[in-house]
């Protein structure tokens, strides 16, 4: 059973996913960046969710287990689709809308391929493996496609504050995620620690987007060749 | 094999995108002009430094916090870290570093002083909220 401090992050970031729909809905962009905040809407409900199962049948039970592995399925598709919106958002003046979307349909489909035909060599405990390598595969899928994402924002000279720092968070909280799930995967013995670092790296991402609605005026433009490490 | 070759390049493209995000959030505090009541306080004028940076911070935590500048002035503190180990290793190697780690430990300064600027503004709201009440 997770202890005191645990659940006030569970519940902090539970609290901060629900801030980032208010701070959207607020400031009138909930229908623009409608993925984002269906995927803060969709977490925050798993959220609660998993809360209840934990309290009924224990953290030990089978019934959490395969309910916190599909959720987390589920919850990474549907942050994989938020990201794609981010790419019709920076490729909307080019017109290539279908061409994202086939291609992010393509992308996820050729990872669960890829990830079935990993598992499939191990027969132990199949469709729960499947699930869980499918979550860390996206992952990783999802941090590359921030990346070419946030390189097609310096290529495009896009300007629009609050994009680039949607983006950027995402990146963050992408690479902390497949980075904590690689050491899990290299070190099985460093899985309580990483399990207790998960939490605290899934606030990040709400805590930035309700920054960034809140905070960032949707007509402030910035120069993302400033923001790399090696000025362009 | 394959775990550690994911964990190589989440952890570069970690670095890469917390250094962007930082310098994103930096970037929106750097127009912002200090009131004379800041400069007077800090003793940045023009350019800001970066050795000043840790008295900025000091004065900026005796102020009260506001709720969404907090998270973002750690994220800052964290980058200025990153910098001065830059500036301790590689730079004295390379000497364009050393001059690009200057400017950014100038930039660091300048974002905590732009918040403690919005700080006091704050703090003056809360004030003035307070005594109207």
């Amino acid at each position: 059973m997770p202890g005191p401090l645990q659940f006030a992050i569970w519940f902090l970031g539970t609290l901060l996913e629900v801030a980032v729909v208010v701070c959207a809905v607020k400031k009138n962009l909930f229908r623009r960046y409608f993925f984002l905040n269906l995927y803060m809407l969709l977490s925050a409900a798993i959220s609660a969710g998993r809360f209840r199962v934990l309290m009924t049948d224990g953290v030990d039970s089978t019934v959490y287990r395969y309910f916190y592995f599909y959720s987390d399925a589920l919850l990474t598709i549907t942050l994989f689709f938020a990201l794609i919106s981010l790419f019709g958002y920076v490729f909307q003046e080019m017109h290539v809308e279908k061409y994202v979307r086939m291609g992010a349909v393509l992308l996820l489909g050729g990872t669960a391929w890829f990830t079935y035909a990993v598992v499939n060599q191990s027969q132990a405990r199949f469709v729960t493996h499947f699930v869980f390598e499918l979550s860390q595969n996206l992952y990783f899928v999802g941090l590359v496609l921030t990346y070419v994402l946030w390189g097609a924002i310096l290529k495009l000279r896009e300007t629009r504050a609050l994009l680039v720092q949607l983006v950027l968070s995402l990146g963050v909280y992408f690479s902390a995620y497949a980075a904590s799930y690689a050491i899990s995967n290299l070190r099985p013995n460093l899985f309580n620690y990483v399990s207790f670092l998960v939490p605290i790296i899934g606030c990040l991402l709400p805590l930035a987007w309700a920054y960034a609605f809140w905070r960032v005026p949707d007509d402030s433009r910035l120069v993302p060749a400033r923001l790399t490490m090696v000025p362009r | 094999m394959m775990a550690g070759l994911i964990l190589f390049l989440s952890a570069a493209a970690l670095l890469q995108f917390f250094v962007s995000y930082c310098r994103s959030l930096i970037a929106s505090h750097a127009h912002e002009a200090l009131s004379a009541e800041v400069q007077d306080v800090t003793g940045i004028t023009k350019k800001a430094s970066g050795e000043d940076f840790r008295r900025v911070v000091q004065l900026l935590q005796l102020c009260p916090e506001r709720p969404d500048d907090r998270n973002n002035i750690q994220a800052v503190g964290a980058y200025f870290g990153i910098l001065n180990f830059l500036r301790a290793t590689v730079a004295r190697i390379v000497p364009a570093l050393k001059s690009w780690t200057e400017t950014e430990r100038a930039n660091c300064t300048y974002f905590a002083a732009v918040s403690l600027d919005r700080r006091i503004a704050f703090s003056r709201d809360l004030l003035a909220q307070q005594m109207e009440a």
